[in-house]
């Protein structure tokens, strides 16, 4: 969003008095940022501020595209023409978001081609959760509840983020996220008030995407590396725990709701705090996972670099039909 | 990708009668791309009736550095405004 130009004659103040004008700059930047301004592309922001949105918002587009591959699974198995035509809405809805996150990171100055890059070549992360597959469609209901009600959590707060574009971005995904996980919950009530097979199904699904979900908001607070000052800087308004506990809080009355057990023997409502009380996820599991080991990763990059080598005629083809129509057009 | 496709920017007439407004960007080869790029990614949901695309290294944009001496000359000018001016009651709308 046109923020290069000036990015690239940033270096004008040259080199002496620059630690001061940092010092001063920096000064001016918390308290902006501390006053609930918004920052934008053009303003000046710390190199670390700066990193450290790269790489959120990166990691999210990336997540974004990912995410479609478990779903897309489903699409031609879908069990009816109602649901086929919702999911694939989902599915490009997925897209989008990737694209609106991958416009809001090329704010910062970093190219598309290089986020693309970064993903392909398995340098930049994405969300562990979409390297678990997809078994039944129940998984498909489980995902829309559980994974994108986890996803709504963590991102309601970032539509007050103090980067600008970010947080606009993220306005426009959480408007679209509240469809999906809807769509995920009614599927997930129809099999639950189905036949025993079908509900059978809902709770496999249940069981399998439970703890998962609940390792999307990642690490305890004590362990996330970039947790404090994150929330700092206003690009984070809550911590990995607190937005853990509000999921539960929400979403075990809407298994109770829906006849299904959640897979935690240590669930239950506290009375004196207002809290539901939970078991600890399986960190060890969460870890593997991240290193590369959860049961899809291989699967996921595969495809995806696939699907970009598959795709390269076509974007040959693109360009080719551009520069003819340019030249064409100059001749004219 | 082979190279660095252009970056366009999009705007959106969201109703008749309304203004364009910017809603975020694209890469495209070309206009016609632009376009159609914009239509899938920013109209899913019946957001828009017309759409723009300007290339993103066409739009010229003021400096944030000049911000002050850019807008801070109307700040103190007060008397732009209606409300500066105090009418009797008596007069009625004016």
């Amino acid at each position: 969003m046109y923020s290069q130009a000036l990015d690239e004659r940033h270096p004008d103040e040259g080199h002496e008095g620059r630690a001061l004008d940092d010092a001063a700059l920096l000064a001016r930047f918390d308290e902006r940022v501390a006053a609930e301004e918004k920052v934008e592309p053009n303003d000046w922001m710390p190199a670390a501020y700066r990193k450290t949105l790269i790489r959120q918002i990166s990691q999210h587009a990336h997540s974004e595209i990912i995410g479609m591959q478990p779903e897309g699974n489903w699409l031609t198995r879908a069990p009816s023409l109602r649901r086929k035509a919702v999911l694939l809405a989902k599915v490009q809805d997925e897209a989008g978001h990737g694209l609106y996150l991958y416009a809001a990171v090329e704010t910062l100055g970093i190219a598309r081609e290089e986020l693309v890059d970064q993903l392909l070549t398995g340098k930049a992360k994405y969300s562990s959760i979409f390297n678990y597959p997809t078994l039944t469609w129940a998984d498909i209901g489980a995902i829309g509840w559980l994974v994108d009600g986890a996803a709504i959590m963590n991102q309601v707060p970032i539509c007050r983020c103090s980067y600008g574009p970010y947080a606009r971005a993220m306005i426009r995904i959480c408007k679209e996220e509240s469809f999906h996980q809807r769509q995920g919950f009614e599927i997930m009530l129809t099999l639950s008030r189905g036949t025993d097979a079908q509900k059978a199904m809902a709770q496999d699904a249940l069981n399998r995407w439970w703890w998962p979900s609940l390792m999307m908001f990642g690490p305890h607070d004590g362990e996330s590396v970039h947790g404090e000052q994150s929330m700092k800087w206003k690009i984070k308004r809550f911590s990995n725990d607190e937005l853990r506990q509000k999921f539960v809080d929400a979403t075990a009355p809407q298994a109770e709701f829906l006849g299904l057990r959640v897979p935690d023997d240590e669930l239950r409502y506290d009375d004196t705090t207002g809290h539901y009380v939970f078991g600890e996820p399986d960190w060890s599991e969460f870890a593997a996972v991240l290193r590369g080991e959860g049961p899809c990763n291989e699967q996921r990059l595969t495809h995806r670099r696939r699907a970009h080598d598959d795709g390269a005629w076509v974007r040959e083809a693109a360009e080719a039909h551009a520069a003819k129509r340019r030249t064409a057009e100059s001749v004219a | 990708m082979s190279k660095n496709w252009p970056l366009w920017e999009v705007f959106i007439r969201s109703r008749n009668g309304l203004h364009h407004s910017h809603v975020g960007s694209v890469h495209a080869v070309d206009a016609e791309m632009a376009v159609e790029n914009a239509r899938d990614v920013y109209t899913r949901r019946g957001e828009g009736v017309s759409i723009w695309v300007v290339p993103s290294a066409e739009i010229v944009a003021s400096d944030p550095r000049d911000k002050a001496s850019l807008f801070e000359p109307a700040l103190d000018k007060v008397y732009r405004h209606p409300t500066f001016y105090e009418i009797p009651d008596e007069v009625g709308n004016i």
